[in-house]
């Protein structure tokens, strides 16, 4: 990752509360933009990622030379129009692409913060973004948008910050991290701190890298953002290269060899430490609970247009816990458009090629912005 | 523009908060937005047509009367519409409980069953009816509970349901019903429009 340098940042000079209580200034906060920015400075969209995503959502990814992980939803002519919209996308911090996070380096000591860097939240992660509007001098974005993680931090966003969205994309997410959503992310958390090359979170000084740790929390994770139909239908029980079984523990299915790759892919672009912390902050999200049990609390007197998509087969953020997001919207009567999408694609549905729901959220968009300006002229 | 909406829309008045529940494709929304001054939400049961509706912009929820009205707090909007669907509840009483708890004000049309055109199939041909506005076959009807306009003015009547206006509409020709011409109403109208209040 010598790239990492060459990023898009800036460099935040404010000093932020975290909810853990500690304090950080001059952090750097890196981020990408695609399209233009209007004169009227009002075609700006705010897009936040998911727990292993960057802020690379459309083009080629300069660091790992792929595609950028929203390359369906982002681009020319796509819904989110980089030809019609200025598109921001924001790492988070606790992230490994540019952010602050436990690869900084601590001044004090020269060394890698590690599990020194302080734990972090959907919140701080947020209240750290909002500084791109500034440096931007954008007074108020057209909409914030994002799935899976990306979509906890729209609902923190416009929570934090009612006045500074006209529209808000909360894609298969939900308001509160459940039970099992934290067991999962507790399992691949422990995946990783029981190699033994992860050094209690000290492996970059000691120049191990606690791989295959990372490598089976992605392959658990993996497993959760497919539907069993899903997986069915792609792998069902096809072997992988070979006509019988071989009475061993080498993969000899391909469902095995695919999730081994998926492992082995992951630990070259994403930071064993990283993951840690951005799990953590998932399951730390409660926005419920921070409105005292009462979400609608949460987005009073917003004037914001919320458009909640979920997935049929997502049963990792089902539609029911996208749907209490709609109902406490609906108890203080917000805007709000609701839609679930029919596919079998399961969680990870939001970044792959869904024509039903990329072609609503493009139309919905384009049709938004339309009405906003005709209503302002 | 289909007359029903037309009625609809001339009982609204500017600045209300509507919720227009089986909103469909978002007709009548659209109408209304662009027609008069008002907040209009949507509740559809089809995801094909929440998505059109999602796709002009317009706040449309996926979900079912019978079961996400209650979402809705008590008097939160100004007119609630229910247009065409009512017979297709499974429970039509429970649905019209919560229309009246949500909105002030109710407006309800219903494809009468009491049209002379449905009574003549079934007195003469001896077969369930089939017509414009009821097209479809006895094995395949969404319509569980079919009623006439007289049924459902009695049904209002029996509740101490406040029924403000109703209006009859055949083709194109929109006229009043009174208690003194309801039943000739009931036999010549193929909709009923009715504006009502707890």
């Amino acid at each position: 990752m010598s790239n990492l340098n060459k990023l898009n940042s800036v460099l935040i000079k404010k000093t932020l509360k975290l909810d853990c209580g500690k304090e950080i200034s001059n952090f750097p906060l890196a981020y990408e933009t695609y399209g233009n920015l209007n004169e009227n400075k009002d075609n700006a969209i705010l897009i936040f990622h998911a727990l292993t995503g960057d802020q690379y959502a459309s083009g080629i990814n300069p660091v790992t030379n792929k595609e950028g992980w929203w390359n369906y939803a982002v681009g020319p002519g796509k819904p989110f129009d980089t030809d019609k919209f200025f598109i921001i996308c924001a790492n988070v911090i606790g992230g490994c692409m540019g952010s602050y996070g436990p690869g900084s380096i601590d001044p004090l000591t020269n060394k890698p913060l590690g599990t020194n860097f302080p734990v972090i939240t959907i919140n701080d992660m947020v209240n750290a973004q909002y500084n791109l509007l500034d440096h931007f001098k954008i007074e108020k974005l057209f909409a914030v948008a994002g799935g899976s993680m990306g979509g906890m931090q729209v609902l923190q966003f416009v929570s934090n910050f009612p006045n500074k969205a006209k529209v808000a994309l909360p894609i298969a997410c939900t308001a509160s991290h459940s039970a099992q959503n934290i067991a999962f992310n507790e399992l691949g958390r422990q995946a990783i701190m029981s190699d033994s090359n992860w050094k209690e979170g000290l492996y970059n000084e000691k120049s191990t890298n606690p791989d295959k740790g990372l490598a089976v929390a992605r392959m658990a994770a993996h497993i959760t953002y497919l539907s069993k139909q899903g997986l069915q239908e792609k792998f069902g029980r096809n072997l992988q290269e070979r006509s019988d079984l071989k009475f061993g523990f080498d993969a000899d299915f391909q469902i095995e060899s695919y999730l081994r790759y998926q492992g082995s892919v992951f630990v070259d672009r994403f930071d064993a430490n990283s993951y840690l912390y951005i799990t953590r902050a998932m399951d730390y999200f409660d926005l419920t609970k921070q409105f005292d049990g009462n979400l609608s609390k949460a987005f009073k007197n917003t004037k914001t247009k919320f458009f909640i998509i979920s997935f049929t087969s997502d049963w990792l953020y089902p539609t029911s816990e996208n749907k209490d997001i709609v109902i406490a919207l609906n108890a203080i009567g917000a805007d709000v458009g609701f839609v679930e999408i029919k596919t079998d694609k399961g969680h990870d549905s939001f970044l792959l090629d869904v024509p039903d729901f990329l072609s609503t959220i493009k139309n919905y968009l384009n049709t938004t912005y339309s009405n906003i300006n005709e209503r302002r002229i | 523009m289909k007359e029903e909406f037309k009625v609809i829309s001339k009982f609204i008045e500017e600045k209300s908060r509507v919720l227009d529940v089986g909103c469909g494709d978002g007709i009548l929304m659209e109408f209304l937005s662009k027609n008069k001054v008002v907040d209009i939400r949507g509740l559809e049961i089809s995801k094909e047509k929440v998505k059109k509706c999602l796709s002009k912009g317009l706040a449309v929820i996926e979900g079912d009367a019978e079961n996400d009205l209650k979402q809705f707090p008590d008097l939160s909007f100004d007119y609630v519409i229910l247009s065409q669907t009512l017979q297709a509840f499974m429970n039509p009483e429970k649905v019209i409980e919560n229309l009246l708890r949500v909105g002030k004000k109710v407006i309800v049309t219903i494809p009468n069953f009491g049209h002379w055109k449905v009574r003549l199939d079934l007195l003469f041909k001896g077969e369930m009816p089939v017509t414009k506005n009821l097209p479809y076959q006895w094995y395949d009807t969404p319509n569980l509970h079919m009623c006439t306009i007289l049924d459902f003015y009695n049904f209002c009547n029996n509740r101490g349901i406040n029924i403000f206006k109703t209006i009859s509409l055949n083709g194109q020709t929109i006229s009043n019903i009174k208690r003194s011409n309801l039943k000739y109403k009931n036999l010549i109208s193929e909709l009923g429009i009715f504006l009502l209040e707890k």
